[in-house]
């Protein structure tokens, strides 16, 4: 059976060290063969020599470097911008298994605004104990500041990223919705550019849906939620500014919008009205694409040392001046206790399934749940839902009987802080590295945009763990992108 | 009533300045080294001294002084001096790196990779014979941003700012070095405008060092007069690095951006350009050099700075709280 499920189909030294096991593969079959959307690439990858993926490498990162398609290394006291790296092998959806991702962010996206609304006006969602009242209220995220506030056609969150996973089964599931402020499309944008450029023949032979009206899209999304109308509208890109390590994002994304892009100097606030400083002395703002996090929106509101955002700007956007986008007090919604309700929350305002299933999650609190969790802490990850970034968490395979005991304790003191999750196995998918086709798990996260309507950009960012065995797809940590193909048929 | 950001016109501004003084730097020394190599050590001596005060400050530098290897290291790749061609190259970067969105991806991507190659220039490298192509192939790279900022850049408020920024640079330097060289080299000829051998190579130098030789020679022929050469490099309106032709640019983009604005306050920047203008238009070379040509260069350097505040508390630097009142 082992043998069975070797790469077969070649004796190709270039597939020698790839890793076929229990974790779904991208590229092939479990019986070895390619599937069907990767055969032509993998045909095209017998044609070429090692040395001429080789070349293409250097020359794709070669074009990183002299674009600029950086992000700066805090830690590096030179501030060294480092490029992103870049994975030369494109990561190829399916047209029918796209349609299914497409269906279920839609019906996600929906559900999570009007939960928001919800949570902001009347509560009814709480008030039916379909989602614990305090879950909700104690949240990190929950901004009160915004109750009873109305933001245009009732859309909090205009950009999502949403991080799927593919499951041992090859179903995509959502690992995290991110919607507060997403970031990574400049880096989907331009990994497309880079790999027109590289492999300008296999791309045109496999029909790929194009990604280049994003700019377009995003503009129109915004200018769809302005308080004017938009042949009057100005919109404006708020950045933390030059130091920020997503700034080429920030700069790329206004270029391909054609707006400007401004830090919280170039704002004032004066009657509620939101200015920018230009040549021509003050100029009225209607819409502001932040790229701040909330607490740093309005030193008068928010954390009064921020020097990033506007004083004033926050009763400037509860008089309707203005709006932002996404809206303040989004982030409760990507929160990891209320993860776990939103297929609960699909069905309370939509009357549907969720057609993109969560992964799996215990929550403590539910003695059930917990007793179950407490049996399998050996095998399941546990997370305290406040915390983030991979603090409170056992990793319940890498543990010692000690660190189990302590979390046990743990849980017991404070059930409702814990959730637990099943080990997951993120799909793997075909990477060039070092002269060799090697498997490397992979993650995806598609771009959402709601303004009038529902726009989602066919692909989205493909995130590598390029160190072989690692899970973890975060650039700071040696993750890496691919560029992702979504196919017209 | 159009409208860039303040922030913008700044970075521009500055990015097209700095970029200009990289140039200058480069070419200046390049041409030193084709004239240093045949002078006496006093005379090179003394032209070390010349250029470190125009380029680097008026303090003590022993080594470069002495030194033409010291010298290129100080102009060229001391992280202390803000004037280095690696500070000037890195400052133009980080400008352009804020406005990444206004300049087009060609014009960072240029910029980028400029930067990218004289961080990684090695020194001894430089010293085993690629010394004239690497201050060479400066100027040239910053003549292909140039002229792709020119090719591709819509001529708008953004434009007329890079335009004020190289102009105002390029002027005060031309202003700065005639005024430093005629200070020793003119006052030291015995008989006024007979030029010695020994001067002469300095002369040529500083003619050359604005890429102006061929062009003068045009003009006045092979025939190297100080008087000419002021002439040629103050008042000229039709060559790119006279002093005259820079305040004719800068003049018509201040009328551009000040129209362009409808700012109450333009009209006073536009004036001023326009008096400096003026002076220029009317000038005497004769008269320049009969009542002081230092006093003269100092004013217009003077009025350059002028320019350069007023442009800033107009369109740049305004308060705020004075804007809301003038709006109401």
């Amino acid at each position: 059976m082992a043998e069975a499920r070797q790469v077969t189909a070649t004796q190709d030294r270039r597939f020698q060290t790839y890793q076929l096991d229990e974790a779904y593969d991208e590229m092939f079959a479990p019986d070895g063969r390619p599937r069907p959307q990767y055969l032509t690439l993998f045909n095209r990858l017998l044609e070429l020599s090692p040395s001429e993926l080789e070349a293409r490498q250097q020359s794709a990162d070669l074009s990183f470097l002299h674009q600029g398609v950086t992000f700066t290394v805090y830690s590096d006291a030179r501030g060294t911008e480092r490029i992103f790296p870049y994975d030369l092998l494109p990561r190829i959806i399916a047209a029918a298994e796209w349609e299914t991702i497409e269906r279920g962010l839609i019906q996600r996206i929906t559900a999570l605004n009007l939960f928001l609304h919800d949570i902001y006006h009347q509560g009814q969602i709480l008030a039916d104990k379909v989602v614990p009242r305090e879950m909700v209220y104690s949240s990190k995220h929950y901004r009160r500041e915004m109750r009873g506030l109305d933001v245009p056609h009732g859309v909090y969150v205009a950009i999502t990223g949403t991080d799927l996973i593919r499951l041992t089964d090859g179903r995509f599931a959502v690992l995290e919705d991110n919607l507060r402020v997403p970031s990574g499309a400049s880096y989907m944008l331009a990994n497309r550019q880079v790999m027109k450029r590289i492999f300008p023949g296999l791309f045109s032979q496999y029909g790929v849906r194009p990604l280049e009206f994003y700019g377009q899209a995003l503009q129109n999304t915004l200018a769809a939620l302005s308080p004017v109308s938009s042949e009057e509208t100005t919109i404006v890109l708020l950045s933390p500014g030059v130091y920020n390590s997503a700034y080429f994002e920030h700069t790329f994304l206004a270029r391909q919008m054609g707006i400007p892009l401004v830090e919280g100097r170039d704002l004032a606030v004066h009657d509620n009205i939101v200015y920018m400083r230009t040549t021509a002395g003050l100029r009225r703002v209607n819409v502001i694409y932040r790229r701040i996090d909330d607490d740093f929106t309005d030193p008068l509101v928010f954390r009064r040392d921020s020097m990033l955002g506007v004083a004033g700007l926050f009763n400037a956007y509860r008089s309707g001046n203005i709006t932002l986008a996404n809206a303040i007090g989004t982030g409760v919604a990507d929160d990891k206790a209320i993860y776990a309700y939103v297929p609960a929350i699909i069905r309370y305002y939509l009357g549907e399934d969720a057609i993109l299933p969560n992964i799996e999650t215990y929550q403590c609190g539910e003695p059930n749940e917990r007793r179950y969790v407490l049996d399998n802490l050996a095998s399941l990850v546990v997370k305290a839902v406040g915390e983030s970034g991979g603090y409170g968490m056992l990793v319940g395979p890498h543990s010692t009987a000690e660190e189990r005991a302590t979390f046990r304790t743990l849980i017991e003191a404070n059930p409702r802080n814990y959730i637990a999750q099943p080990t997951i196995h993120l799909s793997r998918a075909p990477c060039f590295l070092e002269g060799q086709v090697e498997a490397r798990h992979v993650d995806l996260r598609p771009y959402i945009l709601y303004g009038k309507r529902v726009t989602i950009l066919p692909g989205g960012l493909t995130r590598v763990a390029l160190r072989r065995g690692s899970l973890v797809v975060n650039s700071s940590q040696g993750g890496g992108s691919k560029d992702t193909w979504v196919l017209t048929r | 009533m159009n409208a860039m950001l303040s922030r913008v016109a700044d970075s521009l501004y500055w990015m097209s300045r700095y970029l200009e003084r990289a140039d200058h730097i480069a070419r200046q020394f390049d041409v030193h080294m084709t004239i240093v190599t045949e002078q006496a050590v006093d005379a090179a001596r003394r032209r070390r001294r010349r250029l470190l005060t125009t380029l680097v400050g008026e303090e003590e530098y022993a080594e470069a002084e002495n030194s033409d290897y010291h010298l290129s290291v100080l102009l060229t790749f001391d992280e202390n001096n803000p004037n280095s061609i690696v500070n000037c190259i890195a400052a133009a970067r980080e400008n352009a790196r804020q406005v990444r969105e206004q300049i087009n991806s060609q014009m960072w991507e240029q910029i980028n990779q400029m930067y990218l190659a004289v961080r990684n220039q090695r020194m001894d490298e430089l010293w085993s014979g690629q010394l004239h192509s690497f201050y060479h192939t400066i100027n040239q790279e910053v003549y292909r941003f140039q002229g792709i900022t020119d090719a591709r850049i819509t001529r708008d408020q953004g434009w007329h700012f890079v335009q004020i920024g190289r102009y105002l640079e390029r002027a005060s330097e031309t202003a700065d070095a005639l005024n430093v060289d005629f200070r020793e080299l003119y006052s030291n000829a015995l008989e006024q405008d007979a030029v010695d051998q020994q001067t002469y190579l300095d002369w040529v130098g500083l003619l050359r060092g604005f890429a102006a030789y061929e062009a003068y020679s045009k003009v006045y022929t092979a025939n190297v007069q100080p008087r000419h050469i002021v002439d040629f490099l103050l008042l000229n309106p039709y060559f790119p690095y006279s002093v005259h032709f820079g305040i004719n640019r800068i003049q018509s983009s201040l009328q551009f951006i000040g129209e362009e604005t409808e700012t109450p306050k333009s009209a006073r920047v536009y004036r001023l350009g326009g008096r400096l203008r003026a002076m220029l238009d009317y000038a005497q070379v004769d008269e320049i050099m009969d009542s002081g040509l230092g006093s003269y260069l100092l004013n217009i350097q003077n009025q350059c700075t002028q320019i350069h505040q007023l442009v800033y508390e107009t369109y740049i630097a305004y308060s705020i709280e004075d804007k809301l009142k003038s709006m109401q």
